[in-house]
Order: C-alpha cells, then sequence, then structure tokens
C-alpha cells in the first residue's frame, strides 16, 4: 500500500503514452505534463478539490467505474484513457444533465463568451439542451447586497463560491437543504446582507457562470455621461492598468494604461485620471499617522484601511480591533474628495455637478462608497459609482471601441500625475513598501538608498520583516486574504507579534486578484498564478517611473501647499479621514 | 478490573442469570422488550407480570427485559426459564395473558399451551409446547451477532459478563498481538456486514499499517435501508459486543478513541449503547490501561440527524466533523486519512457483533458455516408479503426459497411469489425464476442484487415492478445530497422518466434513455449511493422488462397498481343493483337503478376503489 520515501516519481502511461511524474501527482496533473487539458468544472487547485461535477472523469484500466481525474492520485504502472468514447459520452451526458437544471438565458448573459459551462458544451457538441427536460425549481435572486447578485437559477453547484468564501475564512455561504433541491445559500437562506458577507467578490471571479454577478452599474455611469449638466469624471485604481487587457484576449499582465485612457476618453468622460494620486495622498496621509501614533503613544500596531472588503471584515469579526485601523480613507475615496473639493473649485464647478466614477478592481468597493463618513463634500458622496474592471470592459465593448487598436494616451493633470510607490498599491506589501519609503525618509530626513523594500514583496499570505529606521526597530507584517488576516489579527487580540505596522489587504494577492478583475476560466487560474503575473508588471511600472516615492509627487506637493496644508491638518481629517462601525455577524 | 478477576465475575454472573443455580431466580421471566416489543404492548404485559408476582408473593422470580426476540408478529414475546425444562416462548402476549402465565405457570407449574409459539404457528400439536428452536421460523437460523439478543438485559454489563462479554479482549490484550487479532479476523472470513461486504480483517489491516499516532475507529450505526432493523436491534439487545468488538479493533490497529455513529431515530438504542459505555468505562472496560494493560481505548457516542447518505462511510466522518454529511471522493481511503484526517476504521454494528466470538473461539467457530467466499452468518430483516416478518440469522448459503417459503412461512392470503428485494435502495429485485439462489454477496451481486445491510422485502402478485423501481428510487432522489450532478440531476430525471411511464405517458425511446441514464449514474456518481441508486431500477428492466414494456405499449399495469392506467368495472352478471357502490362513490361517478346492474362512468371516475372495497358481491373489477 505505502509507497516507500525513496520512490519519488511514478511511471503510468495516459492514452498509451509513457508518463513519469512525482509521486502524489492526481490524474490531471499527470495529463496535463504530456499536454492533455482535461476538461474541469469544479476544480479549483487546493481550493475545491471536491470531485463533486464529474466533468473530468477519465477510464482506468481495472477500475469498477469512472474516476476523477481531478482528485485521483497516479499510481505504479496505471493505464489511463482520457478521450474515450465511454469518456466522451459521460461528460456530455452530465452536461446535458447540468443542462436540464440551468437557466438557458445565454444570450444576454453577462458570462455569455466567459461562461465555463458554455464552453464545455461547445467542445462538447451538447445540441439539445433540453434532452433532459424536467422539473425544475426557480430561485429569487438576492440582490439585497449592494455589490453583487447571486442568480441560483445559474447554479450548478459546483461549489466554487462556497471553497472561494471559505478560503477567505468568511464562510457566509453553503448548500442549504439536499437532493435536488441543494442550493447555495447563506446559513437559513437569509439574505447575504443580513450575514457576515465582506463584499471582497471572490466568489463572482471563481463562479463558472453567470450565478453570481457584481452588481451592475455601467447604466448609471452612461446616464451622466450623456446628462449635459454633469462633468463626469473618471479615476482608475492602480492594478486596473494591469488586468483590463485580460479582457479583450491580452496577455495575463500586459500593461495597457495608454489605451484604458484613450477609451476612457472615447466613452465621454470629461477628465480621465489616476487614482494613483489618492493613493499617493493616502501615503502622505497614513505616514504622518503612523509617526504620530509612535511619537504620542497611540494605539499600535497600526493597520492599513485602503482595503474596504478588509475594512469590513475587521468590523464584522474583530470590532474590538477598530482603534488599530488607520483614520485614513481608501485612495478611490481621497481622490473623490479632492476631486470634490480642491479640484472642483480650481475648475469652478459645483461638486454637485460633478459625477465622479472609480474604476476598481474590487466590488467592495461599491459597498465603500455607500458607507457612512465618505461623503466630505456638501453631504455628496465622494464616488459616485464604483465600476469594476470587468464593468469597463463591457462598457468599451458595447460603445463600440476598438481596445486592442487604440493609441497611448496621457492622464489629465493634476490628478492624473503619481510615483511608483502609488503604482504598486494594486500588489500585496505595495502599501507598506510605499508607506516604508516614505515614512523612513520622513523620520530620518535622509534619502533612501534603495527604495525597493523586497521583503515585504511576493504572494505569500504572510509576511514579516523588521528595520531599524532612526534607531528605532520597526517589525511590519503583511497579509493578504482575509485567511492570513485573521492569523494577524489572533495575534494582535493576544499582544502578540510586537508588530508596529501591518498591512492587510481583503483579497489573496491583493488588488491584482480582486473580486472585481477579469475572470480567468478555473483551467488558467489553476495552473497559472495570476496574482505574480499581474503584480510583476506593476513594479516593472514602478521601476520605470522617475519618482518612486509618494511625497516627491509634484502634485502631491501642490495640493498640500495649495490647499490642505500639512498631512494630518484640519481640512485634510475633514477630507480624508473616516470612521469605522462595529458590525454583528448576524443582523 | 484484572482478567482474573473479569473471570470470578462471569462465574459468578452466570451462576446469577440461571434459574435455580444456589445464587440464581427459581424462575426467571423475559419480556422482549426492544422498541418493536414496546410498540407492540410489552409495557402493560411486563407491569402485570411484576404485579401478579408480587400479589403472589413470588419474590424469587426475577423479570427482565430483554432486546428483540425476532418474531415481530407475535410480539409481546415472554419466554419463561424455570430448572430443569426447555424455555416456553409465549406470544401475543396481553396483561391478562401475563397474569395467567404467572398464576399457572410460574405458581404451579403448568405451561399455558394455548399462548405458546407453537400453538400460534399450529406447529406443536393440539394442547402441546414445542421449544421455538425447533419452529419452522427458528430451525435453520443460527444466532451469531443476535446471540445474546432477547437472551441478556441490555442494560447489565454484569448479563454481558455472564455470557463471556469481554473475555475476547481481555484475550487479546493477556496473550495476542495485535497482528495474532487481525490474522484471526482474516482467517474467519469476515465480510463487512454494511453491504459492501469488504473483507474485515484486511480493512483492519490497513489502518494497522500505518505509522503509530492518532487513528480512530468508527462504528457505523447510521442504518437507513427502509424496513432494515438489524443493528437497532444489537445496540438495543446486545450493545456491550459493539463496545467489545470496537476496544478489539483499537487494540488491533493501534487506536485509542472511537466513536458510533448512531441515528438519533434510535433512542432506546442510543440510551443503551450510552449506558454499556459509562458502564465498562466505570469497570475498567473502556478507559486508561483497560484490563490493568497497557491498552487504553475509549469512546464516544455522535447523534446521526436523519439523512441516509451518512451511512456512506465518507460522509459519515465528514458528519462526525460537525460538517454538512455529504461523501468525499476515494483514494485517500479511510484507512490513510478519515476522520479528522488520521487513519480510520469503520465497521457498521452487525460486522463488529461477530467479532468478539471470533477472537473468543477462534476462526473456525465463525467460517464452520458458510459458502466459499461468504462465511458465517447474515441477519435480515423479512418484510413485505410474507407470513413471518421478523428478524432472521441464517448461515450464509441458505437460499431465498428457504429463507422465504420455511423460515418466512410463505406467501400470506395464498398470493404468488412474484419477487424479493433485498440490498434497499443500492439493491434491486429477484425474480421467482432465481429463488433457488444460495445467498452470499457474490451471488447476490451477480444477479444484479446486492446483500446490502440486510432489508428483505418479498412482493408478491399484486405489486407492479415498475411501480417498486419507482418507490425505491423516490427514496434515494429524495436522501441524494446533492453533491455530484449525476445523483442529484440525475435520479430526479429517471424518476421522471418511471413517472411517465407508470402514467402511460411513455415510449420506447424513453425506456432506452432511462437505462442510459441509469448506467450514467451507476459509473459517474460520486459515492455508493449514486452509484447503486440506479439498480432497483436496472434490476427490475433486467428481469421484468416485458411488464415495463407493457405499460408503455400497452398502457396496462398488470398488476393493477399504476393508477393512471387502470379502470374500474361493474360485471353486470354478478351486480344485483344493491346500490351500496353507488352511495360510496364519492364523485357520484356511479349510476344505476335499483335491482339492475350498475355502471361506472370510467371520465369522472378518480380510482379511489371504495367501489370495490363496499362491494360484496365482488362485481368490481379493475383492469
Amino acid at each position: 500500500m505505502a509507497i516507500s520515501e525513496a520512490v519519488k516519481t511514478v511511471n503510468l502511461k495516459i492514452n498509451g503514452m509513457d508518463v513519469t511524474v512525482p509521486a502524489g501527482s492526481t490524474i490531471l496533473e499527470a495529463a496535463r505534463s504530456i499536454g492533455l487539458e482535461i476538461p474541469t468544472l469544479c476544480y479549483l487547485k487546493e481550493i475545491n478539490e471536491i470531485g463533486a461535477c464529474r466533468i473530468c472523469v477519465v477510464e482506468v484500466k481495472g477500475a469498477r467505474s469512472l474516476v476523477t481525474a481531478c482528485v485521483f492520485p497516479v499510481a505504479e504502472g496505471m493505464e489511463v484513457f482520457t478521450n474515450t468514447e465511454k469518456v466522451r459520452r459521460s461528460r456530455k451526458l452530465t452536461l446535458e444533465l447540468i443542462l436540464s437544471t440551468h437557466d438557458k438565458n445565454c444570450l444576454s448573459c453577462v458570462r455569455s463568451g466567459t461562461c465555463e459551462l458554455q464552453q464545455l458544451c461547445k467542445e462538447f457538441g451538447v445540441d439539445d439542451p433540453d434532452y433532459y427536460k424536467g422539473e425544475n425549481i426557480r430561485y429569487e435572486f438576492d440582490d439585497s447586497m449592494a455589490h453583487m447578485v447571486r442568480d441560483n437559477n445559474k447554479c450548478i453547484l459546483c461549489r466554487r463560491c462556497v471553497a472561494a468564501c471559505d478560503n477567505q475564512c468568511i464562510s457566509v455561504i453553503g448548500a442549504n437543504a439536499r437532493g435536488f433541491d441543494t442550493h447555495i445559500s447563506s446559513p437559513f437562506d437569509r439574505d447575504l446582507d443580513s450575514v457576515s458577507c465582506i463584499s471582497c467578490g471572490q466568489c463572482i471571479v471563481n463562479c463558472p457562470t453567470g450565478a453570481i454577478v457584481e452588481k451592475d452599474e455601467t447604466a448609471k455611469v452612461i446616464a451622466a455621461i450623456n446628462d449635459p449638466s454633469k462633468f463626469v469624471v473618471v479615476h482608475t485604481a492602480p492594478s486596473i492598468r494591469v488586468t483590463l487587457g485580460e479582457a479583450f484576449g491580452m496577455k495575463i499582465g500586459t500593461n495597457v494604461q495608454g489605451k484604458m485612457v484613450a477609451a476612457l476618453r472615447r466613452l465621454g468622460f470629461n477628465k480621465v485620471f489616476d487614482t494613483d494620486f489618492g493613493a499617493d495622498l493616502t501615503i502622505m496621509e497614513e505616514a504622518n499617522e503612523l509617526v504620530e501614533r509612535v511619537k504620542n503613544g497611540g494605539v499600535l500596531p497600526m493597520i492599513t484601511s485602503c482595503s474596504p472588503g478588509w475594512v469590513k471584515y475587521c468590523e464584522h469579526y474583530y470590532p474590538d480591533l477598530l482603534p488599530h485601523l488607520s483614520s485614513c480613507k481608501s485612495p478611490q475615496q481621497m481622490q473623490g474628495a479632492v476631486l470634490k473639493s480642491w479640484y472642483a473649485q480650481k475648475m469652478g464647478i459645483d461638486p454637485k455637478d460633478m459625477f465622479v466614477v472609480g474604476i476598481m478592481p474590487c466590488t467592495a468597493k461599491k459597498f465603500e462608497n455607500k458607507r457612512d463618513h465618505q461623503h466630505a463634500v456638501d453631504g455628496l458622496p465622494d464616488v459616485d459609482v464604483s465600476l469594476t474592471t470587468r464593468e469597463l470592459a463591457r462598457m468599451i465593448e458595447s460603445a463600440g471601441i476598438f481596445f486592442r487598436d487604440l493609441p497611448d494616451e496621457d492622464y489629465d493633470n493634476p490628478l492624473g500625475e503619481a510615483t511608483g510607490a502609488a503604482v504598486i498599491f494594486g500588489a500585496t506589501g505595495g502599501v507598506m513598501e510605499a508607506a516604508l519609503r516614505t515614512a523612513v525618509e520622513t523620520i530620518t530626513g535622509e534619502q533612501l538608498p534603495n527604495v525597493d523594500f523586497t521583503q515585504v514583496r511576493g504572494t505569500e499570505g504572510v509576511k514579516e520583516a523588521e528595520y531599524e529606521v532612526g534607531g528605532l526597530q520597526v517589525k511590519v507584517a503583511v497579509a493578504s486574504g482575509t485567511k492570513n488576516a485573521k492569523i494577524l489579527m489572533d495575534k494582535v487580540r493576544a499582544g502578540e507579534g510586537g508588530y508596529t505596522f501591518i498591512e492587510i489587504m481583503g483579497c489573496p494577492g491583493g488588488c491584482v486578484n480582486g473580486g472585481g478583475q477579469p475572470i480567468q476560466h478555473a483551467v488558467v487560474r489553476n495552473f497559472h498564478d495570476l496574482r505574480t503575473l499581474r503584480a510583476q508588471t506593476l513594479y516593472e511600472a514602478d521601476r520605470s517611473l522617475p519618482l518612486r516615492k509618494s511625497h516627491e509627487s509634484p502634485a502631491i506637493k501642490m495640493i498640500y501647499s495649495e490647499f490642505l496644508g500639512q498631512p494630518g491638518s484640519h481640512k485634510a481629517h475633514e477630507l480624508l479621514h473616516t470612521e469605522y462601525t462595529p458590525r454583528p455577524k448576524y443582523n | 478490573m484484572t482478567a482474573t478477576e473479569l473471570n470470578v465475575l462471569r462465574d459468578s454472573a452466570k451462576a446469577k442469570l440461571t434459574a435455580g443455580s444456589a445464587s440464581g431466580p427459581a424462575a426467571r421471566i423475559v419480556v422482549g422488550y426492544a422498541t418493536c416489543g414496546i410498540a407492540a404492548g410489552a409495557k402493560p404485559v411486563l407491569e402485570s407480570l411484576k404485579k401478579e408476582l408480587a400479589d403472589l408473593g413470588l419474590t424469587n422470580v426475577s423479570v427482565e427485559e430483554v432486546g428483540c426476540i425476532g418474531m415481530c408478529q407475535y410480539e409481546p414475546i415472554v419466554e419463561v426459564y424455570t430448572p430443569g425444562a426447555e424455555k416456553v416462548t409465549y406470544v401475543k402476549m396481553t396483561a391478562g395473558r401475563a397474569a395467567r402465565v404467572v398464576s399457572s405457570h410460574i405458581a404451579n407449574g403448568k405451561v399455558v399451551a394455548e399462548y405458546t409459539i407453537g400453538a400460534a404457528t399450529g406447529e406443536a400439536p393440539e394442547g402441546g409446547v414445542i421449544p421455538l428452536s425447533e419452529t419452522a421460523f427458528y430451525k435453520k437460523q443460527r444466532r451469531a451477532a443476535l446471540r445474546n439478543c432477547g437472551v441478556i438485559n441490555p442494560e447489565s454489563l454484569e448479563d454481558y459478563i455472564a455470557m463471556d462479554g469481554y473475555q475476547a479482549l481481555a484475550k487479546a490484550l493477556t496473550s495476542m498481538q495485535p497482528g495474532d487479532v487481525i490474522q484471526v479476523l482474516k482467517d474467519s472470513g469476515l465480510r463487512g456486514r454494511g453491504g459492501g461486504g469488504f473483507p474485515t480483517g484486511t480493512k483492519w489491516s490497513f489502518t494497522a499499517a500505518q505509522p503509530p499516532g492518532k487513528k480512530y475507529v468508527v462504528c457505523n450505526a447510521d442504518e437507513g435501508d427502509p424496513g432494515a432493523f438489524m443493528d437497532r436491534s444489537v445496540l438495543e439487545g446486545d450493545p456491550h459486543s459493539v463496545v467489545e468488538a470496537m476496544a478489539l479493533c483499537g487494540f488491533a490497529t493501534g487506536s485509542d478513541e472511537g466513536y458510533v455513529y448512531v441515528r438519533a431515530e434510535y433512542p432506546i438504542a442510543v440510551l443503551h449503547l450510552e449506558k454499556a459505555i459509562a458502564d465498562a468505562r466505570a469497570a475498567g472496560l473502556l478507559g486508561k490501561n483497560i484490563l490493568g494493560t497497557d491498552f487504553s481505548f475509549d469512546l464516544h457516542i455522535r447523534l446521526g440527524a436523519g439523512a441516509f447518505v451518512c451511512g456512506e462511510e465518507t460522509a459519515l466522518m465528514t458528519s462526525i466533523e460537525g460538517n454538512r454529511g455529504e461523501p468525499r471522493p476515494r483514494p485517500p481511503y479511510p484507512a490513510i486519512k478519515g476522520l479528522f484526517g488520521k487513519p480510520t476504521t469503520e465497521n457498521n454494528v452487525e460486522t463488529f457483533a461477530n467479532v468478539p466470538q471470533i477472537i473468543l473461539r477462534g476462526a473456525e467457530h465463525f467460517n464452520c458455516v458458510g459458502t466459499e467466499k461468504s462465511k458465517g452468518t447474515k441477519v435480515f430483516a423479512l418484510g413485505g408479503k410474507i407470513t413471518n416478518t421478523g428478524l432472521v440469522e441464517i448461515p450464509m448459503g441458505t437460499t431465498l426459497r428457504e429463507i422465504i417459503e420455511e423460515i418466512g412461512g410463505g406467501i400470506p392470503n395464498g398470493k404468488r411469489f412474484k419477487a424479493a428485494q433485498t440490498g434497499g435502495p443500492s439493491g434491486g429485485c429477484i425474480p421467482e425464476a432465481l429463488i433457488d439462489t444460495p445467498v452470499d454477496y457474490d451471488n447476490l451481486s451477480a444477479i444484479g442484487s446486492m446483500m446490502g445491510s440486510g432489508g428483505l422485502i418479498v412482493m408478491d402478485e399484486d405489486n407492479c415492478m415498475v411501480d417498486m423501481a419507482r418507490f425505491f428510487l423516490d427514496f434515494t432522489v429524495d436522501e441524494s445530497c446533492g453533491k455530484c450532478n449525476p445523483c442529484r440531476i440525475g435520479t430526479k430525471r429517471m424518476m421522471e422518466l418511471l413517472e411517465k411511464i407508470t402514467e402511460g405517458n411513455a415510449t420506447l425511446e424513453d425506456l432506452d434513455k432511462l437505462e442510459e441514464l441509469a448506467y450514467h449514474i451507476k459509473e459517474n456518481s460520486l459515492c455508493g449511493l449514486g452509484q447503486t441508486a440506479p439498480n432497483p431500477v436496472l434490476a427490475n428492466m433486467r428481469h421484468f422488462r416485458d411488464e415495463f414494456v407493457a405499460h408503455v405499449v400497452e398502457k396496462k399495469c398488470r398488476a393493477g397498481v399504476c393508477k393512471a392506467l387502470l379502470n374500474y368495472y361493474i360485471i353486470p352478471e354478478k351486480c344485483k343493483g344493491c346500490t351500496a357502490c353507488k352511495r360510496v362513490c364519492p364523485v357520484n361517478a356511479i349510476t344505476g337503478n335499483v335491482k339492475e346492474p350498475h355502471v361506472i362512468n370510467t371520465d369522472l371516475c378518480i380510482k379511489c376503489g371504495a367501489c370495490q372495497a363496499t362491494c360484496k358481491f365482488g362485481a368490481i373489477i379493475k383492469q
């Protein structure tokens, strides 16, 4: 039974070909090693290995029934057949069964074209979607949340959303009822807004069909653009420039900043700005707050508050630790607040006539701009609408813009000017690194010889580093994904760790892997590290910029000298800082 | 307690249990007091026995509640042990009968022959008495797993010890190595009684081969097949046998902790098990340093909330872990990665109940009966269209004919046998042509059914085989956990096709579609529940295809079960015009004048059957 420790590889045959793979590999991995893609639907590597959808079935010589390649381990001498008539017929029949319960309203489904079920049906020649037509259950939509809509009529019960939610240590969705009545919902079928969903949207990017989608707000934006009385301003978050291209078939990690700006102009926005400006501003305020807390014995460690998914998580799960959160608004909200104050004044526009749109990698941003204390100017929302990368891609598509053929254009000024420190906000560790660049120089008053804080980079769930700053030992930590946040927060709650400053992003890998980013099929997600591929382009962008420290940005210098005064000034507090609210797990 | 002290206790307990011995009672009366006995009215019988004994001042007579004696339709049952005499079995007892048994049999030594089993079955000569063991129902049985059921008080550790209880554990702990225990089990040929039939010794050896560390023993007492109640009877009637076997398993596999996963719907089983565990722990037969040795082992009980799928081993473990009871893919098998991710040995109640005797008396004691590949005995819950319903334990290799015609007493009401169903919703129907098949794991699988956990349901000519297939499938559709597509959606779609057939709306293509889907679900489902769910349909299509075709082509249900395919008619020659049917018809579908033949308007008739039940002249037929 037991494979001895010495044997590290296994020899098998797949479709008659000899294959040697490391012991412990699955049939799926072994097949892939010789260039065979076995289709999957429920499988998410390391997250959802449940063998439930039965699409990846293959024949194994001597096995009693078909086996699931995604989870079945290879064994010495095994003979596998991945593409026999029986296998193909089985996959097709399973698809026909799934279709018999699926709302096949594909024509206008936002996932049409990116739907994994649709693609499989095409690949397996499912020509009669009603072959097993029968009784079905009609489910009500759950649109109780600000950021998403669940349509269980399109759910295929692959449980990828459940796994993604579990992987975030949130677990507010799961299977309810059993047998044919099984459906995914919150405990006791409550609406999502009555449980502790943090709006991260990881369920959305992992859904193979249109069962979970962001709440589409493009119509509001188009209406504003078409309203001559509105001055419509858009700003794009740091990570959008390295992900938007994927929606137009471009290679993962392509920097499309110039084309994106061009596309936004063609959509009719009056001004196209960069949320990176807001990110630089965040660093100024946050670094100042940190220095103040250290100097004045404030609550430490201080924890970043850029990620609204993370903030909501903290409010639900660690309400006692809210004093640790930086009072700084997120870059999106800072950008909106200064647009409706400083910029509006400069341009002589009534803030009521200004409509601010944020293009965000994030679904929680839709929740963030509806929060209290995010209405700095005359009670107006700092940001009127947050669109995800996906919604922007749909707007571009439906406007008939040939994205790939667009020229590169530059952002408008002054809120389109930013440093490399702001660009890396999109990757886990980026805010920490940007803050360190400014904080260290502020405290020591000396120029950093090297601005690369590489210890806090990378996709590892929890990262720690220790630096000596002006004679002070400073220990920092970075976590992405709320599962990892939990590890750090438990330490903080227990008074352990000895951290001064912590960066937390709600999504695993940070904004590049946010819940609002373009959807890649599980097949791609399972075998390519999206987080790394997208993040490395951000670090390249940082390296290529002349200015890489927020406090050196001319635009930042300008806003402080013209308008805000000093970081942490009264005005800065009015516009750029916020408050948090403890939230129950059920309400 | 040490092994020596256990022997001393056994000898004294044995004496106390023997009527007429120095320390025993003058007579010992036992009342079948399992769930079934209580439901049939055992409580007033018990009270009456006690009251009558007290009234007559018979203080040296013991009255005890015991587990299931096995004959459902003869409950409540009382058995009387007196010194030097054969045990007398009284059936269909009432409070009044109980009082008479005490006053006549106990007080005056006169057996009340007309209340005994022989009188009830007609096997005893007029006024005579025959022992239970000589009735047709018992003659071919051999009680191994059920050996203590109905014999000892299940709530008494002492009673169990009197029957050599915990001697196997003592033997293993003091004179055997773990490997020896496994070898004896392997030699015995014991196979899993939960349905799969995997060799138990081999299963234990897999867990034993895992590196030392945390390991678990799990007892599957989530008996869920419709009509099956073997495991309940063992837990209610002899819980210590399972406790002892699990400790033996712990010793053999290197585990110190076990779980019994038992249905919450079995409250008496749970109570008896709880008491058995507590008593064993208090006596040093569970817990730290059992019988003064280095071996420690303890048990917990987890209650199942009533999901059939939790009888599947991985779903059961997922449920114990506190999650929704759903199966997980295998491999990894539980022996490698089971409960809480640790190596785990899981067996069902009946399997465990066989173990102590095998270890104590040796492999030959067990494998001297049975067939080549299926050794020992198997408990069946006999039900359906059969004279003697109840719990029977037969040697493997007994034919279905012996079980049905001899032990079961044949089909009541002069009806013709049609099929026997084994394996519950995972099995299939066996037609009359195969009734001489000797029952064992391999034979039943070969004819499209399976051993299953032991439900055996008999059908007669009035059963429609399409409807039976629909009935069993309806169960799995309801009990599917919903995790994998073939089972969740496929069984539902099969069900819809079967309904189409029973309603007369199907085509021959639908039969092909049904069969194709059935094989797909078998081949593609995640767990045993789904993989076997189509069996009742496939077996019936194989053995009774003509009935399916008749439903589809002729739109006829020959058994007269499928309502949509039958109509009620009045035979004019037989109708006396009494108007009884007309008066009872709820929808006024019957017309006719007094003393003239009546007519049923089939368009209005809702086929409730009230007219037929009312007619005294047999004038109403359905076809």
